[in-house]
């Protein structure tokens, strides 16, 4: 049990934090110096500073600053009329399925209920993907989970050659990854972590169960 | 199963890399809250006294899988890489693949795409490499 500790608190330190942005600046408007700048910043003025510094959740974004409409989102230019016209993210992901990071929608259950149908080509209605079934099985060392890396989500979404040969090679165990290339945005970073699900859901790719690592001193 | 207490060396070394980039992520202050996957795309349009271009994926991908664009419109995996233009939009390639008024709404529509904030770099929205790459203090330029 101990030693499910460690990796467990990582993994729910780690989830807090890449799943919901540093937010240092709920305020919004000023761009801080600094963080330390920050949480005094946004304290409104005079009356009581220290409940709002020291507020429970200094760090984590709250549930009511995702999935912004256009308006608010802090990009979008709200003194433009096309603005005002965009789409809400909310008011159509309300129909489908939710997960805990990113968009906060579940893309491969999205597809599989159809609560989606995405093209497949341009204009052909018709067009359907080349499914393949095939798991690459990338052996980790330490306590993670093994690497399961599915060709059948990848392939209901994208072309072989989105990831053959520029970002992988073709052959199982030819490709250096280590979650710090991934961090970065290389390997499986290229995606994860922009458009795809982020690097915080460590349990959807690291999902094969281990015996977990042998110490090194042994017994 | 559930056995002796350890800590192993490499465990150490894993442990603090995590936490390091943990902490970097922590301590860069961002208040981006556009939707994850929000690519702005400011290479020529601030210079051109156009609002930056505003490409959603979440919008898109309900609509089309990443292969149409990104396979068979040639879009690179790259925000800002692929060099487009209002020339290229009309004859046809990248958003004009699309917004031709056959396949959904025409470029006349310039302020649907061009809805940036001023001076917005061009970069994806809410990405982990924003996060952890950005000097403190600075909004999120991919460049
Ligand atoms: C999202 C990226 C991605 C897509 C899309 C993709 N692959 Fe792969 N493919 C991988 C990865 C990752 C590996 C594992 C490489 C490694 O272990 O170093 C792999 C491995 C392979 C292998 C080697 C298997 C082996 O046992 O050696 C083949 C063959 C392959 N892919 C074919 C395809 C084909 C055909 C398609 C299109 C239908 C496709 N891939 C689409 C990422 C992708
Ligand atoms: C070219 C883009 C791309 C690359 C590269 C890529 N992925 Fe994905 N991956 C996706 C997309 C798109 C989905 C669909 C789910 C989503 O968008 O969140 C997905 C889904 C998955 C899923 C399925 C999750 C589920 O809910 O069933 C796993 C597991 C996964 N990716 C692991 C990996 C691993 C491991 C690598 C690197 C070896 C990798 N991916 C590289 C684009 C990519
Ligand atoms: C997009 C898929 C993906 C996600 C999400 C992911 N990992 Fe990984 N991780 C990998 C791959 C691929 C490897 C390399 C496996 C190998 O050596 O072939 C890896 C390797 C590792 C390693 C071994 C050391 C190293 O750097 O290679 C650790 C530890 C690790 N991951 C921890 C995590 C933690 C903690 C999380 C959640 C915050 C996480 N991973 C999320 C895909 C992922
Ligand atoms: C479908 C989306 C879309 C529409 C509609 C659109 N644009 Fe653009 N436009 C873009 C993109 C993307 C760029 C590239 C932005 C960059 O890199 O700075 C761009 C670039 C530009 C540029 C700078 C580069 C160049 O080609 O001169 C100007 C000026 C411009 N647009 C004006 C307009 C005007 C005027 C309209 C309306 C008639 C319009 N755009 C409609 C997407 C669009
Ligand atoms: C309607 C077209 C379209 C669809 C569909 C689409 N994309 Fe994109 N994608 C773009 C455009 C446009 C860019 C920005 C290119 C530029 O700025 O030149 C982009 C950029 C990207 C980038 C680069 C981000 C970076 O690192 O700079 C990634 C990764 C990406 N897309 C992944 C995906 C994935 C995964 C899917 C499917 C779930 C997808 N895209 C679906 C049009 C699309
Ligand atoms: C593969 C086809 C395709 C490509 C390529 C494409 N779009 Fe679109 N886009 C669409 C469709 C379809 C709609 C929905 C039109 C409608 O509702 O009538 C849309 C809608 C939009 C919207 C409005 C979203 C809303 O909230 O209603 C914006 C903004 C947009 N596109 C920007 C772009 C930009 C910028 C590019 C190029 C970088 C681009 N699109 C490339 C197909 C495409």
């Amino acid at each position: 049990m101990t030693r499910r500790i460690p990796t467990l608190l990582l993994t729910v330190f780690a989830a807090t934090l890449f799943g919901s942005a540093p937010v240092i600046a709920q305020d919004a408007k000023s761009k801080p110096a600094a963080p330390s700048a920050a949480a005094p910043a946004a304290a409104p003025a005079t009356t009581a500073p220290a409940t709002d510094v020291n507020r429970f959740n200094r760090l984590l974004k709250p549930a009511n600053q995702r999935n912004l409409p256009p308006m608010q989102d802090g990009i979008h230019d709200p003194g433009s009329e096309g603005t005002a016209a965009l789409m809400p993210p909310l008011s159509a992901f309300e129909t489908l399925p939710r997960s805990n990071a990113g968009n906060r929608v579940n893309w491969v259950k999205a597809l599989e209920d159809r609560a989606i149908n995405p093209r497949w080509d341009r204009v052909d209605t018709n067009a359907v993907p080349i499914v393949m079934d095939l798991n690459i099985v990338r052996e980790v060392k330490g306590s993670m989970p093994d690497v399961v890396y599915p060709h059948k989500q990848h392939t209901e979404w994208l072309d072989c050659s989105n990831c053959h040969p520029a970002i992988f090679v073709p052959q199982k165990g030819a490709n250096q990854i280590s979650m710090a290339a991934i961090l970065l945005g290389q390997k499986c970073g290229v995606c994860h972590g922009k458009v795809a699900f982020p690097v915080s859901e460590c349990r959807l790719c690291h999902s094969k169960k281990k015996d977990g690592p042998v110490a090194r001193t042994g017994q | 199963m559930k056995q002796v207490p350890w800590v192993t060396r490499v465990r150490r070394g894993l442990t603090a890399l995590l936490f390091a980039v943990v902490a970097i992520t922590l301590w860069t202050p961002s208040d981006s809250r556009a939707e994850y996957g929000d690519i702005v795309i400011n290479n020529y349009a601030d210079a051109a006294g156009m609002r930056p271009a505003i490409f959603p994926h979440w919008f898109h991908r309900i609509r089309f899988r990443c292969k149409v664009c990104h396979a068979d419109l040639g879009f690179q995996f790259k925000a800002g890489g692929n060099e487009i233009t209002m020339l290229k939009i009309i004859d046809g390639q990248f958003c004009g693949a699309c917004h031709n008024g056959e396949v959904a709404w025409s470029v006349e529509n310039c302020d649907l795409c061009h809805s940036g904030k001023p001076n917005t770099p061009t970069q994806v929205h809410e990405s982990t490499i924003q996060k952890l790459a950005v000097p403190v203090g600075q909004g999120g330029s991919k460049k």
